[in-house]
């Protein structure tokens, strides 16, 4: 009775191994599964996008939606109550205003991102650094100090002893470095990601690290979901798994 | 002040071409059924409708000449307008539309206001000056758009209708003082009408179109006397027959034979009044030249006689009295005898 | 005069209708912050976005009137081939999405704009002015406007038109004292729809003239910073505020102009 025991324990064991490489989708049950929703700061969409399709390739069962917006609007919305699993921000101020209010569970560091001077490609006008942004004949354009990016470039400016005027506030990242690759603007304060993600189509002039604000992107579940189990993979994927590849390709500093 | 046109318009179905004439002093109505291109006409005259060819001429002024492309348009040639309903500006009062006119010429809004008291005055309009259109009666809006017309001091002075879109009360008291005026009017006015009371009562002269053409022009008694189409002899209220005639039998264009106590021959219309008909039961005997066997087709009650439609070899409208119906027995479908004599059958060339 | 029994449905489905627009508009009423109005509204850049609003909403509507006037007399009255396509291309600002508008002005008025990189040279600078925010403007109301106005010169009888001349009045003239006092209703409430969506505009005026306070920072762009940022007690009352004046003017006109005299 025994041997046969240690035959069938033998034979589990054997096909417990039997394909390793295939080991993850064969695992008992795939926690990872089902819809789930994802709000994400603006300038983390291209990463997330790549991050997406290599994880929803590993995770069958999986379909991750997206939405992607200034990280205030996000705020807002979940605050109002919009059906969100886990919320990714620009800054940890706004997260630490869903923490206050309980909305999430302990936040963890995504990444981190370093503010750069967009231009346009082959710096026409010769912008060395933030100095020079104080030229009157240069047109500066800045997010709206509303937006976590707007708020690390007045603090970069101040830090600095620079005054801009800048053109326009822009409401988000994005628009503002939209103005420069459209020639209305010859310069704006991005984060280092968006110009990686313009493509060739914007060029990045360094700040000087002593000026520069470094940015946290913290990422957490919200509590309010109805995928505790789930959304906590994800965040683990993201941050710790398959996410920090997509995340580093895209000019995002890894913690 | 003289008109002489020659206007040629060619609008969809319509083909318009006729010369028309006019002196100072002279009334001149243009009369017509619906569609014969009266209103057409009237536009051409005053150059809201370019001509296609012709020519007209104001006073000697070439006003429309599509050869030589001389086209004046209507605000410089002095061609005042009264449109059948008026067409006063809603938006203003009666006396500030008696005075655009006069302020379109340049003339301050004092001057043009007591000018226009002045015509509102004269058409028996006192007092309504202030009033806007839609609180005028219609009889009174007419006379206002006469007004307004006359105020503007214009050379030739275009009538569209001027009395149809008035009840039959209104419209006899509106023409008596609108012949008044037309008489008085300095230049040459020119009625554009498809009423033959209208026409008769106010005219010197009537032209008749027809599908576009002119098919008739002379006096008011002319027209009466010598009708000249059906139209015009619908008008005027008499049976007309077009034929040939051999020593004053009349031979008429698809229809019976008519004895006249003339000796005409060749083309020519031939005219029965319908008071000269006289109708019987039977066959009757005697005198008359003219007789045949008729049928009811219609019997029209008028005021204080009764006209009667009859068909037969000859077809033909009598006018008889209330009594006469009675007596004959007329009533659509009865059989009876008409009989004209020769004398009451009027010849002319055609 | 008896009155005519109004059926029930129709009575029911008209107050959900009625509820559907007041409830929003409600809402933001019983959630300001009254206590603190004052306050809200009269900071310096409240008052600034205010004055700005008030300014490039009625310039625009301005330059609306100027240009849509003559384009719905010749789109009614003119008959030229191509006359469809031109009211499709004016109508469009209506159903672009005004973001859409805001690039499409970009791109032909900005500095590296199809004209606009002339318009550089002879010094006139829409992106980033005043100027750029009465363009924006301008471009999503003008429709309302033409659209209303061409429709009015159309039902205009011509035959005052020509008893006008018949008069001795020249083309301007005519125009001036006949058609143009014939119209007024529709003129006004063309121009009331068009001031009203030139200060609601959003999404064109912060593309192409950009957001900031004092220069372009119209009433709606601060209302959304605010609401997005830290003061969405702010954002509140200067909705409320926004939509006071609105009310007070289709109110005071609705009657008196609209035709009902």
């Amino acid at each position: 009775m025994r041997r046969l025991w240690a035959v069938l324990g033998a034979v589990a064991l054997l096909a417990a191994c039997s394909r390793p490489e295939d080991a993850p989708a064969v695992r008992a049950a795939d926690t990872l599964t089902g819809g789930l929703t994802v709000f994400a700061a603006a300038s983390l969409a291209d990463a997330f996008a790549d991050a997406e399709a290599v994880i929803e390739r590993d995770h069958r069962g999986l379909s991750i939606t997206f939405n992607f917006a200034g990280s205030q609007v996000l705020v807002q919305q979940i605050a109002e109550g919009a059906p969100a699993d886990v919320v990714a921000t620009a800054d940890t101020k706004t997260m630490d205003k869903l923490v206050a209010a309980g909305l999430v569970e302990r936040p963890a560091v995504l990444a981190r991102n370093t503010l750069v001077i967009a231009v346009e490609p082959g710096n026409p006008e010769g912008i060395a650094g933030l100095a020079d942004l104080a030229r009157p004949d240069l047109a500066v354009v800045l997010a709206d100090p509303s937006v976590p990016v707007g708020a690390y470039a007045a603090a970069a400016l101040d830090h600095a002893g620079v005054t801009v005027r800048p053109k326009s506030l822009e409401l988000d990242v994005k628009a503002a470095l939209a103005k420069v690759t459209a020639g209305e603007a010859d310069a704006a304060i991005v984060y280092a990601t968006d110009v990686t993600a313009a493509k060739g189509r914007a060029a990045s002039v360094a700040i000087a690290d002593a000026d520069n604000q470094v940015v946290t992107y913290p990422i957490a579940v919200v509590r309010a979901t109805a995928h505790k189990r789930a959304a906590r993979e994800l965040v683990t994927e993201l941050a710790r798994g398959r996410g920090r590849a997509a995340l580093r390709a895209h000019g995002f500093l890894l913690p | 002040m003289t008109l002489a046109a020659r206007v040629e318009v060619r609008r969809g179905t319509l083909q318009l071409e006729c010369e028309l004439t006019a002196n100072d002093g002279e009334v001149v109505a243009v009369v017509g059924p619906n569609g014969a291109g009266k209103t057409t006409l009237l536009r051409a005259l005053a150059g809201l409708t370019p001509i296609d060819a012709g020519r007209i001429e104001l006073d000697g002024k070439v006003v429309d000449d599509p050869a030589q492309r001389t086209f004046v348009v209507p605000e410089q040639r002095r061609v005042g307008v009264v449109f059948q309903d008026g067409q006063l500006f809603p938006h203003l009062s009666a006396v500030e539309n008696v005075a655009f006119g006069p302020r379109s010429a340049g003339v301050s809004r004092r001057e043009a206001t007591a000018r226009a008291e002045t015509w509102l005055d004269r058409l028996g309009l006192a007092g309504k000056g202030g009033d806007r259109p839609s609180q005028l009666s219609g009889g009174q809006a007419q006379r206002v758009a006469l007004a307004r017309a006359l105020a503007s001091d214009p050379a030739m002075l275009l009538l569209d209708e001027p009395l149809t879109a008035l009840d039959a009360a209104t419209r006899v008291e509106v023409r008596r003082d609108l012949g008044r005026h037309l008489r008085a009017f300095p230049g040459v006015p020119i009625l554009v009408t498809h009423d033959p009371v209208d026409a008769l009562a106010l005219a010197d002269r009537i032209v008749v179109l027809e599908m576009g053409r002119v098919v008739q022009e002379g006096t008011a008694d002319e027209i009466v006397a010598r009708p000249r189409s059906p139209y015009v002899a619908e008008l005027v209220g008499t049976n007309l027959y077009r034929g040939t005639a051999t020593s004053g039998v009349v031979r008429t264009d698809g229809e019976g034979t008519i004895t006249s106590a003339t000796t005409a021959s060749g083309p020519v219309c031939a005219t029965v009044h319908p008071r000269a008909v006289a109708l019987h039961t039977s066959r009757p005997e005697g005198t008359p030249r003219n007789v045949w066997p008729v049928r009811v087709t219609h019997v029209e009650r008028l005021t204080d006689r009764v006209r009667v439609q009859l068909a037969g070899p000859l077809g033909i409208v009598a006018e008889v009295t209330l009594a006469a119906v009675d007596e004959l027995g007329l009533r659509e479908g009865a059989e009876v005898w008409a009989a004209v004599k020769a004398t009451e059958v009027d010849v002319y060339e055609a | 005069m008896r009155r005519r029994a109004v059926p029930l449905p129709a009575m029911a489905l008209a107050a959900v209708a009625v509820a559907a627009f007041a409830l929003p508009l409600v809402a933001l009423a019983v959630r300001a912050p009254w206590s603190d109005a004052w306050r809200h509204l009269t900071t310096h850049e409240a008052r600034q976005a205010f004055v700005l609003s008030m300014e490039t909403s009625l310039l625009a509507t301005a330059v609306a009137v100027v240009l849509g006037v003559p384009l719905a007399w010749v789109q009614a009255r003119v008959d030229y081939p191509g006359r469809n396509f031109v009211r499709a291309l004016t109508t469009l600002p209506m159903v672009l999405p005004p973001v859409v508008g805001g690039t499409a002005l970009l791109l032909a008025l900005g500095r590296r704009g199809i004209a606009g990189q002339y318009l550089d040279d002879v010094g006139v600078h829409l992106p980033f002015h005043v100027s750029g925010a009465v363009v924006a403007e301008a471009f999503v109301a003008m429709p309302f406007l033409v659209l209303t106005l061409e429709a009015a010169f159309r039902s205009v009888d011509t035959r005052l038109e020509d008893a006008a001349r018949t008069l001795g009045a020249s083309q301007w003239t005519v125009f001036r004292r006949v058609t143009l006092p014939l119209v007024r209703p529709s003129l006004v409430a063309g121009a009331v729809l068009c001031w009203a969506r030139a200060l609601g505009e959003f999404g064109a005026t912060i593309t192409f003239a950009g957001n900031l306070p004092g220069k372009t920072q119209t009433l709606p762009l601060f209302v959304y910073v605010r609401f997005e940022g830290a003061d969405p007690a702010a954002a509140i009352v200067l909705s409320l505020a926004m939509m006071a004046v609105s009310l007070a003017v289709l109110l005071a006109l609705r009657d008196r102009w609209l035709g009902l005299r």
